[in-house]
């Protein structure tokens, strides 16, 4: 972000930019900046929470009228007030699901398509209420997604989407997977709970996480070099990377 | 809340050990008040129209969003797994605050909105490499009467 701004602004465009690793814009020293002490994959604090990403924008817009440059790096007082993971030990999954302990496909993948089943009509809520939805990358149904998934246990699948190459397709799948069970998670009345939960619920307590984390010694041993490279840098977050045997 | 005393060592490490040098000079442009900006955001979040082509490992390129979109319209393929997704998911504005910024505009706190906006996926290169790409996005936002812009990270 440091680089763009710094390119923007050598080109005579003003710039004011959200830091989120105050260490990194320290080190780039670029035009103005608000660190914010907010969660990676949040810059503006909190989701569906209006006032206070309005106050966020506010103060980062307001660099733009300072005069004392060239270089600013503003703090933001506030932490966001999103729930935290004390707050949010109650939470619990829209559905009881089973806890996953099939290992064995086909029972993995039967495993799966149960979640699937016990989630969609949270799903549909969540789309119909967002009006949207982040699934739908790799253009396949929910559970053609599980299925192609579940594929690379075994052999290497058929790519769904020809125009990119298997591993942005695994890649692609793996977050629609993601994506789709975490939607219909938090779309459940008070389901806006930190996200740590949300994906230790994913990682820990789903057979699709589950799926995921099995995938990872498949993949890393694929005869093809970009499923390899999602398994080695794109397939398990580095912070659940514990779970992997 | 991601201070970096607050999220696993990993997770620091790999944040800190980013390639983050100094630049050459400090450039510094001044503008007119708040009120008579007009402001596009450029976001490194990886957003596009579900549409178009998905960002890809050490993508430079950029994705135009329109002015006008609906923030429903949007999705996110940043290659980088290690943030979280579930705000995005339930509102774009926490990455791509799309609506607040017209709200302030509407209110006559900002002059007006931008006809494009941009998105780059900001991982997999290192700072220099977007320089082509930052350049390309000054002449259109120039072009655009830009003469602000607000930098989203995710």
């Amino acid at each position: 972000m440091g680089a763009v701004a710094y390119y923007l602004e050598s080109e005579g465009i003003a710039t004011a930019g959200i830091s989120l690793v105050r260490d990194n814009t320290e080190r780039m020293r670029p035009p103005r900046f608000l660190w914010v002490p907010f969660e990676l994959g949040r810059p503006f604090g909190a989701p569906n929470d209006p006032d206070f990403q309005t106050k966020v924008l506010r103060a980062v817009l307001a660099l733009l009228e300072r005069t004392d440059g060239p270089v600013i790096l503003a703090d933001y007082p506030e932490d966001a007030p999103a729930a935290t993971a004390d707050e949010m030990a109650g939470w619990t999954c829209p559905v009881n699901l089973p806890k996953p302990r099939a290992s064995e496909a086909p029972a993995r993948l039967a495993a799966i398509r149960a979640e699937i089943g016990q989630l969609a009509p949270w799903y549909a809520l969540a789309r119909e209420h967002r009006h949207r939805s982040t699934f739908g990358l790799c253009g396949l149904e929910i559970e053609g997604v599980a299925e192609f998934l579940h594929g690379f246990l075994d052999r290497l699948p058929d790519n769904p989407k020809p125009d990119i190459s298997l591993g942005e397709s695994l890649r692609l799948a793996c977050e629609d997977l993601r994506s789709w069970y975490l939607e219909a998670a938090t779309a459940k009345p008070g389901g806006a709970a930190a996200s740590r939960v949300l994906a230790d619920w994913f990682w820990g307590e789903t057979a699709a996480g589950g799926l995921l984390l099995a995938l990872h010694p498949a993949c890393a041993a694929s005869p093809d070099a970009g499923v390899r490279h999602v398994a080695a840098t794109q397939l398990v977050p580095r912070i659940q990377q514990h779970r992997l045997g | 809340m991601v201070r970096l005393t607050d999220i696993p060592e990993i997770d620091a490490r790999h944040l800190l050990d980013k390639e983050c040098p100094a630049f050459e000079g400090e450039p510094w442009v001044e503008g007119p008040p708040l009120a008579e900006r007009r402001v596009a955001i450029v976001t490194t979040a990886g957003l596009h129209r579900a549409e178009e082509r998905n960002f890809e490992l050490r993508d430079v390129g950029y994705r135009v969003i329109p002015g006008d979109i609906e923030g429903a319209e949007l999705v996110m393929t940043h290659s980088s797994v290690n943030f979280d997704r579930t705000g995005f998911q339930q509102d774009v504005n926490v990455v791509f605050p799309i609506d607040r910024l017209r709200a302030l505009a509407a209110a006559g706190e900002v002059g007006s909105v931008a006809d494009y906006h941009y998105s780059v996926m900001g991982a997999g290169w290192l700072p220099h490499e977007i320089e082509a790409t930052a350049r390309e996005l000054a002449g259109m936002l120039k072009e655009d009467k830009v003469n602000a812009v607000l930098l989203s990270p995710v």
